[in-house]
């Protein structure tokens, strides 16, 4: 492969998608997704792949991580409300 | 099953599924190589039918039934999703109280806000010409709105996003598509055959036949679908809440 | 080393699985499940690419000046991306039911609700 700059984005990838799995707590997890979105949209891009960066950019870095943490808010909520009900 | 039991399934599964995976690499073209038949072809096609960005003719064109495919899974999942997230008897509306957000967020938030919608149209436009088109600029333009979220407050988000104008939208963006499909049958040619519109001059906005009135239909339609799913999804985590009183 | 991006490829995917069979919150889950989506984007331009190109649009290139990578892969990672989104969402919408019925989102939990 003639070029680092692949090499170290494609390892890049490798890290953030294993920390989005080693992170059990979903609020935290949204935000490395986050990350991880953005490494890939940098990837496609060294890749030479603009049209594809550009769709992660805009789906992985914000519409995922902000479905996941409105559900996280819902599920939370009712559960705090369950708990209060049960007193 | 135990847990412990469970992890030595999995164990065993993932490390069977791993050594295949890894056999098979080593049988793939390496990274990087010269040989592309299909890659090669489809811009030849491309460039035949005048459309200079070749992933927008390969997604309009060449296989714009297989996007169609995409489409109708896109569309229903959109479906599903309104059909599970309605509001339901034992639920009541809350009216969300406007925070104070800091001032420089709320500048920054009205400031860009006309900007990235004016993007996400721009690259919708532009998707037969530039990297781009209605998949893309359709999620920049609907994620573009919800800034107003930020910027002001939620019932000011929900005055400039009517969700049934939305959901019709989103409908009449999914015909769209079928009905330029269809065009082509009634006009003697096959299902979506990008043969009904003349090609235009290469790298113009009108160049590449049906491609740009396909690729308007799909932004619409993603544009709509992401608009549609946030303001569930907002709707659930705000406003909606259990009624405690009746149960 | 022409093989790097593909054992990528698989340890994300494998990684995404481990996530998914062993994750006690179902939002979670599907999170662990957006991450194998990514391996199979990471697979697919890897197969696509080619050493010392340019990417596929014309519009400020000459036509045939320059070899460019594979389209074909390209058009079809980006579809996936979008639609994928909208299937997360759906599925996201499937765990705020779970939650409601049942008042819990883990799936050991809802194993023992059902006996």
């Amino acid at each position: 492969m003639d070029d680092p700059l692949i090499v170290v984005v494609l390892l890049l990838v490798a890290a953030a998608a294993t920390a989005a799995v080693a992170v059990r707590d979903p609020v935290r997890q949204a935000l490395v997704l986050a990350v991880l979105g953005v490494c890939l949209a940098l990837l496609f891009t060294v890749t030479q792949a603009p049209d594809v960066g550009l769709s992660q950019l805009a789906v992985g870095s914000a519409v995922t991580p902000l479905l996941i943490m409105l559900s996280v808010r819902k599920v939370r909520r009712r559960q705090q409300d369950g708990k209060e009900k049960e007193r | 099953m135990t847990r412990r039991l469970r992890m030595i399934v999995l164990a065993l599964g993932g490390a069977g599924l791993a050594a295949l995976f890894v056999a098979a690499c080593f049988g793939m073209p390496g990274f990087g190589g010269d040989r592309h038949p299909y890659g090669d072809r489809a811009v030849h096609a491309s460039l035949a039918r005048r459309t200079a960005n070749t992933i927008s003719s390969v997604n309009f064109d060449q296989r714009a039934f297989d996007t169609l495919g995409e489409m109708s899974i896109l569309f229903t999942s959109v479906l599903g999703t309104v059909v599970l997230l309605r509001q339901t008897r034992d639920e009541k509306r809350g009216r969300p109280q406007p925070q104070e957000v800091a001032l420089p967020v709320r500048r920054y938030a009205l400031v860009v806000l006309p900007v990235a919608l004016v993007s996400g149209l721009y690259v919708i436009a532009h998707g037969q010409l530039s990297p781009g088109g209605g998949f893309q600029g359709g999620v920049v333009a609907a994620t573009a709105l919800h800034l107003l979220y930020l910027g002001a407050d939620y019932r000011a988000l929900e005055r400039i996003r009517p969700i049934g104008v939305f959901e019709v939208g989103d409908a009449l963006s999914a015909s769209a598509y079928l009905v330029t499909g269809l065009a082509g049958v009634l006009a003697g040619t096959a299902f979506l055959a990008n043969t009904l519109l003349p090609y235009g001059t290469f790298n113009t906005l009108s160049s590449g036949g049906t491609v740009p009135l396909l690729n308007a239909a799909i932004g619409m339609e993603v544009a709509c679908a992401i608009v549609i799913l946030l303001a569930r999804f907002l709707d659930q985590a705000v406003e909606i809440e259990e009624d405690n009183g009746k149960r | 080393m022409t093989v790097l991006p593909y054992l990528v490829a698989v340890w994300i995917f494998l990684t995404g699985c481990y996530g998914l069979a062993t994750s006690r919150n179902l939002i979670h889950a599907v999170g662990c499940l957006a991450v194998c989506q990514s391996a199979t984007y990471v697979l697919l331009l890897a197969v696509g690419y080619r050493a010392g190109a340019t990417a596929p649009v014309y519009s400020d290139i000459k036509p045939g000046s320059r070899p460019v990578v594979d389209p074909v892969v390209q058009a079809l990672t980006l579809t996936d991306i979008v639609v994928g989104a909208t299937v997360t969402a759906l599925l996201l919408s499937l765990v705020m039911q779970i939650s409601k019925r049942h008042g819990t989102v883990d799936p050991d939990e809802l194993r023992e609700l059902r006996g």
